[in-house]
C-alpha cells in the first residue's frame, strides 16, 4: 500500500501535506481553546494579517531557491511604507496606481542594489544584505529627522484600502490586500514550475558550479531574484502603509527574521535548491495563526508566546527534516527494487533466448 | 625585508591595522588624553559583553555554522539571575544556574544542528525566538535591579586597578581562543570541520562532537556575557542585549573570517573588534548617533568583501586584455605592481 503510493508522489510534495496536517490540528486545538476562534471578525484579521508577511515571502523564496538570502527585506518595507506616505500626505496628485507602482520601482531599485553587490560584486548574501538591512534603515531614520507620516494626513482613499472587499461569505470577507497576496503567491508558483527563470532557480541552488558550467545565466538570474525580492518587499511596503497608516522609522523591523522563519517552516531549504510558494504559503499562515492564537489565548501568559514560537519552529523544522528523511529513503529503496526487477524480468528474457 | 613587510600588509590582518591607525589617528588628533588608560578603558567597557561573545563566534563560524541565538542567550542569562535574585536566592548562585542554562541550551542547539542536521540558521533562529520568549516569561515587562553591592560593584568597578572584571576576562579569553585556534588539535578540528565536513568524517574527524562542543561553548560563553551585563548595567530587561547578534557577527566577519568556515585568524579578529569599538567612539565624537553607526558598520562589512573582490576583478580584466602571456616572454611583474605570494615565498 504504501509502496503505492511512494511510487507516485515524491517525498517533498508530503512536505506541503504534513504542514496542511499540523496546520489543521493546531486550528482544531485553538478552537476549543478559544471562545469564537472562528468568528468573521477574528478570521478577518488573521487573514489580513497574512497579506504583508506572504508578499515579502514570496520574494524571499525566489532568492533561498539560489542558495541565498535576503534580509534587507524590513528594511526595503519601512523605507517604501515611509518615503511613498510621505509623498501621499504631500501631493493630492499622486493616484493610487502611481503609489502603487512607485513602491514597486524603489523597492525593486533596493533589491537591485542587493542583486549587484550579491550577484556582480561575489559578496556573500548574509554579508550583503545584513549591510543593507542595516545602510537602509539608517538612510530612513537620516533622511526622515525622525518624522512620522500620520493617517489623518494620508488621503481618504488609502485609508479605505484595508476595508476593501474582493469577496463577501456570510461575513466572511476575502479582503483586497489578501487577494493581491494571494495572486502574488499564484504567480510565484506559475513562475517556478513553468517559466524557464524558475526551473533555472532550482539549477542554480541545487548546485552553482554545475549550472554555471551547463551555461545558465547565473550572475544575471540571482541578479534578478533579489530585484523580485525588492519588489515584492515594495510592495509590501505599501500594503503596510494602507494597513498601519502611521508610520514610524521603525516600521517593520524585525520583519526579516519572521519571513525568514515562516519559509524555513515551509520547507523551502535554507541551503537552495528546493522549496515551493505554496510551502512558504503554508509556513506563513501556520506563524500567523500562532502568533494570533498565542496572544488571545487565555491558557498561557501573553510573555509565553515568543518561547512557544521558538519551540514550535525548532519542532516544524526538525519533523520535516525528520520525516522527510525516512521518506526519501524509503523512496529510493522502493525504486530501486522496482529497477532490479525490471533489470531480473529483462535478464531472465534474455537468457530464455540465449538458452534456446 | 621590505617585500617581506609589503606582504604582510596586504594581508587581511595587514588592512585591518591600516584602517585602525586612520582611526586611531582621527580620535586622537580630536579627543585630548585619548590614549590614556582610563579613556581606553571606558571604550572596551562600552562595548566588552559583545567582545566577549565575538571569541566564541568565531569558532563557530569558522566551523563553519552561525548562532543567531546569541543575544537572545545573553538577555536570557540576565534575565534567570534576575528572577533567582527576586526568589532570594543567592546570587553566586543564581550566576551558576544562569551559566548552566547557557551551556545546556548551547547543547541543545549543537545538538539539532550537529546530529539531527538541522541547518544552525534554522536552528539558532529558533533559539532567537525562543530564548528571547523565557527571558520574557522571567522578567515580563519589569526592569529587576536592587542587586547586591559587590555585583554591580564586579561589573563596574576596576578590579586590578582600573582593569574591571570583565575586561580581565575578555584579555584572558582572548588569549585561551588565540591558543585553542591556532596553538591546539581542536582548532585544526574546528578549521577542518568548516572547510568540508564531509572531508573531515571520512579523516576521521568527530565532526558532530566537535560542533557541539563549539555550540555548547557558545551558549556558556553568551550566558557569561550576559550576567556580566547584568553586573554593569544593574538592571535587567527582557529586551536586554536585543540585536547584538548583528554586531556580533558583523565584527567576526569584519575580522576576515569567512562565511562559509575554515578561514579566518584571532588576530584578525581581535583587530576588528579594537577597530569597531574606536570606530563607534569617533564617530560618536564626530557627532554621529547610535543608530547611523551601525549602518556605516555595515557598510563597512560590505566594502570589507566588496573592494577585495572588486580589485582581483579589475586586475584580471587587465591581464585579459592584454596579450596572451604565455605567447610571449616569460611573465614579468609589471612595475609598481605588487609581487604576488608565490614570488616571495
Amino acid at each position: 500500500m504504501s509502496d503505492t503510493i511512494l511510487r507516485r508522489v515524491r517525498p517533498e510534495q508530503f512536505r506541503e501535506l504534513i504542514l496542511v496536517v499540523v496546520t489543521l490540528g493546531l486550528l482544531a486545538f485553538f478552537a476549543t481553546q478559544i471562545p469564537g476562534y472562528f468568528d468573521p471578525r477574528s478570521v478577518n484579521r488573521l487573514t489580513v494579517g497574512l497579506a504583508i508577511p506572504l508578499v515579502v515571502a514570496v520574494g524571499q523564496v525566489l532568492v533561498v531557491l539560489t542558495r541565498n538570502i535576503d534580509l534587507s527585506v524590513s528594511s526595503i518595507v519601512g523605507m517604501v511604507a515611509y518615503v511613498v506616505g510621505t509623498l501621499l500626505t504631500r501631493s493630492e496628485a499622486l493616484s493610487a496606481p502611481l503609489a502603487v507602482l512607485l513602491s514597486i520601482l524603489l523597492g525593486a531599485a533596493l533589491g537591485a542594489v542587493n542583486g549587484l553587490i550579491v550577484a556582480y560584486g561575489r559578496v556573500p548574501a548574509v554579508i550583503a544584505t545584513l549591510g543593507t538591512l542595516a545602510l537602509y534603515r539608517v538612510v530612513l531614520v537620516e533622511f526622515s529627522g525622525a518624522r512620522t507620516v500620520t493617517t489623518a494626513d494620508l488621503p481618504d482613499w488609502l485609508n479605505d484600502v484595508p476595508s476593501a472587499t474582493l469577496l463577501a461569505v456570510g461575513g466572511y470577507d476575502l479582503r483586497l490586500v489578501v487577494g493581491v497576496a494571494l495572486l502574488t503567491v499564484i504567480l510565484g508558483q506559475f513562475a517556478l514550475r513553468s517559466l524557464p527563470f524558475g526551473r533555472r532557480l532550482y539549477a542554480i541552488g541545487s548546485n552553482p558550479a554545475a549550472a554555471r558550467t551547463a551555461g545558465l545565466p547565473v550572475e544575471r538570474d540571482v541578479f534578478t531574484a533579489f530585484a523580485l525580492s525588492g519588489a515584492l518587499s515594495g510592495l509590501a511596503g505599501f500594503l503596510f502603509l494602507v494597513r498601519f497608516g502611521n508610520i514610524t522609522v521603525t516600521a517593520a523591523q524585525g520583519l526579516e527574521l519572521q519571513v525568514v522563519a515562516a519559509v524555513v517552516v515551509g520547507g523551502v531549504n535554507i541551503f537552495g535548491g528546493s522549496g515551493s510558494m505554496i510551502g512558504a504559503l503554508m509556513g506563513v499562515l501556520l506563524i500567523e495563526i500562532l502568533q494570533q492564537s498565542l496572544l488571545r489565548w487565555a491558557g498561557i501568559s501573553e510573555f509565553a508566546r515568543d518561547a512557544i514560537l521558538g519551540l514550535l519552529i525548532l519542532l516544524a523544522v526538525t519533523a520535516d527534516a525528520v520525516i522527510l528523511g525516512r521518506l526519501r529513503e524509503a523512496w529510493v529503496r522502493v525504486r530501486r527494487r522496482d529497477q532490479e526487477r525490471a533489470q531480473a524480468a529483462t535478464a531472465g528474457v534474455g537468457g530464455a533466448t540465449h538458452g534456446a | 625585508m621590505g617585500r617581506e613587510l609589503w606582504r604582510r600588509l596586504r594581508s587581511w590582518e595587514g588592512l585591518l591595522a591600516i584602517l585602525l591607525l586612520v582611526v586611531l589617528a582621527f580620535n586622537v588628533t580630536r579627543v585630548p588624553n585619548f590614549l590614556t588608560v582610563t579613556n581606553q578603558i571606558n571604550l572596551f567597557q562600552l562595548g566588552i559583553e559583545k567582545a566577549i561573545v565575538v571569541l566564541v563566534m568565531a569558532f563557530v563560524i569558522i566551523s563553519g555554522e552561525i548562532d543567531l541565538s546569541v543575544a537572545s542567550m545573553m538577555g536570557l542569562s540576565a534575565a534567570v539571575v534576575a528572577a533567582l535574585f527576586e526568589l532570594g536566592v543567592p546570587v553566586p548562585l543564581a550566576i551558576l544556574v544562569a551559566l548552566g542554562v547557557g551551556a545546556g541550551f548551547g547543547l541543545i542547539n549543537g545538538f539539532f544542528v550537529a546530529r539531527v542536521g538541522l541547518s544552525s540558521l534554522a536552528v539558532t533562529l529558533a533559539g532567537y525566538v525562543g530564548f528571547r520568549g523565557l527571558a520574557r516569561l522571567l522578567v515580563q515587562d519589569r526592569s529587576v535591579g536592587g542587586f547586591p553591592a559587590w555585583f554591580t560593584d564586579l561589573g563596574q568597578r576596576g578590579l586590578i586597578g582600573p582593569v574591571t572584571l570583565s575586561i580581565l576576562l575578555f584579555a584572558i579569553l582572548a588569549v585561551v581562543a588565540a591558543v585553542a585556534l591556532h596553538a591546539s588539535g581542536f582548532g585544526r578540528l574546528a578549521y577542518e570541520v568548516g572547510n568540508s565536513a564531509p572531508a573531515a568524517r571520512f579523516s576521521g574527524v568527530p565532526v558532530a562532537r566537535v560542533k557541539i562542543a563549539i555550540f555548547t561553548l557558545s551558549g556558556l560563553v553568551s550566558a557569561l556575557a550576559g550576567v556580566l551585563m547584568a553586573a554593569r548595567l544593574g538592571a535587567v530587561r527582557a529586551s536586554t542585549a536585543e540585536g547584538f547578534e548583528l554586531d556580533i557577527i558583523t565584527v567576526v566577519l569584519l575580522g576576515g573570517v569567512s562565511i562559509f568556515g575554515g578561514v579566518g585568524t584571532m588576530l584578525g579578529v581581535l583587530l576588528s573588534t579594537y577597530l569597531v569599538l574606536n570606530l563607534r567612539n569617533g564617530l560618536v565624537i564626530a557627532g554621529v548617533t547610535g543608530n547611523t553607526q551601525t549602518g556605516i558598520i555595515g557598510l563597512l562589512l560590505i566594502l570589507s568583501v566588496l573592494a577585495p573582490n572588486l580589485w582581483e576583478r579589475g586586475r584580471a580584466g587587465l591581464r585579459r586584455r592584454r596579450p596572451e602571456p604565455s605567447l610571449r616572454a616569460p611573465p614579468v611583474a609589471p612595475a609598481g605592481s605588487m609581487p604576488s605570494r608565490a614570488a616571495t615565498e
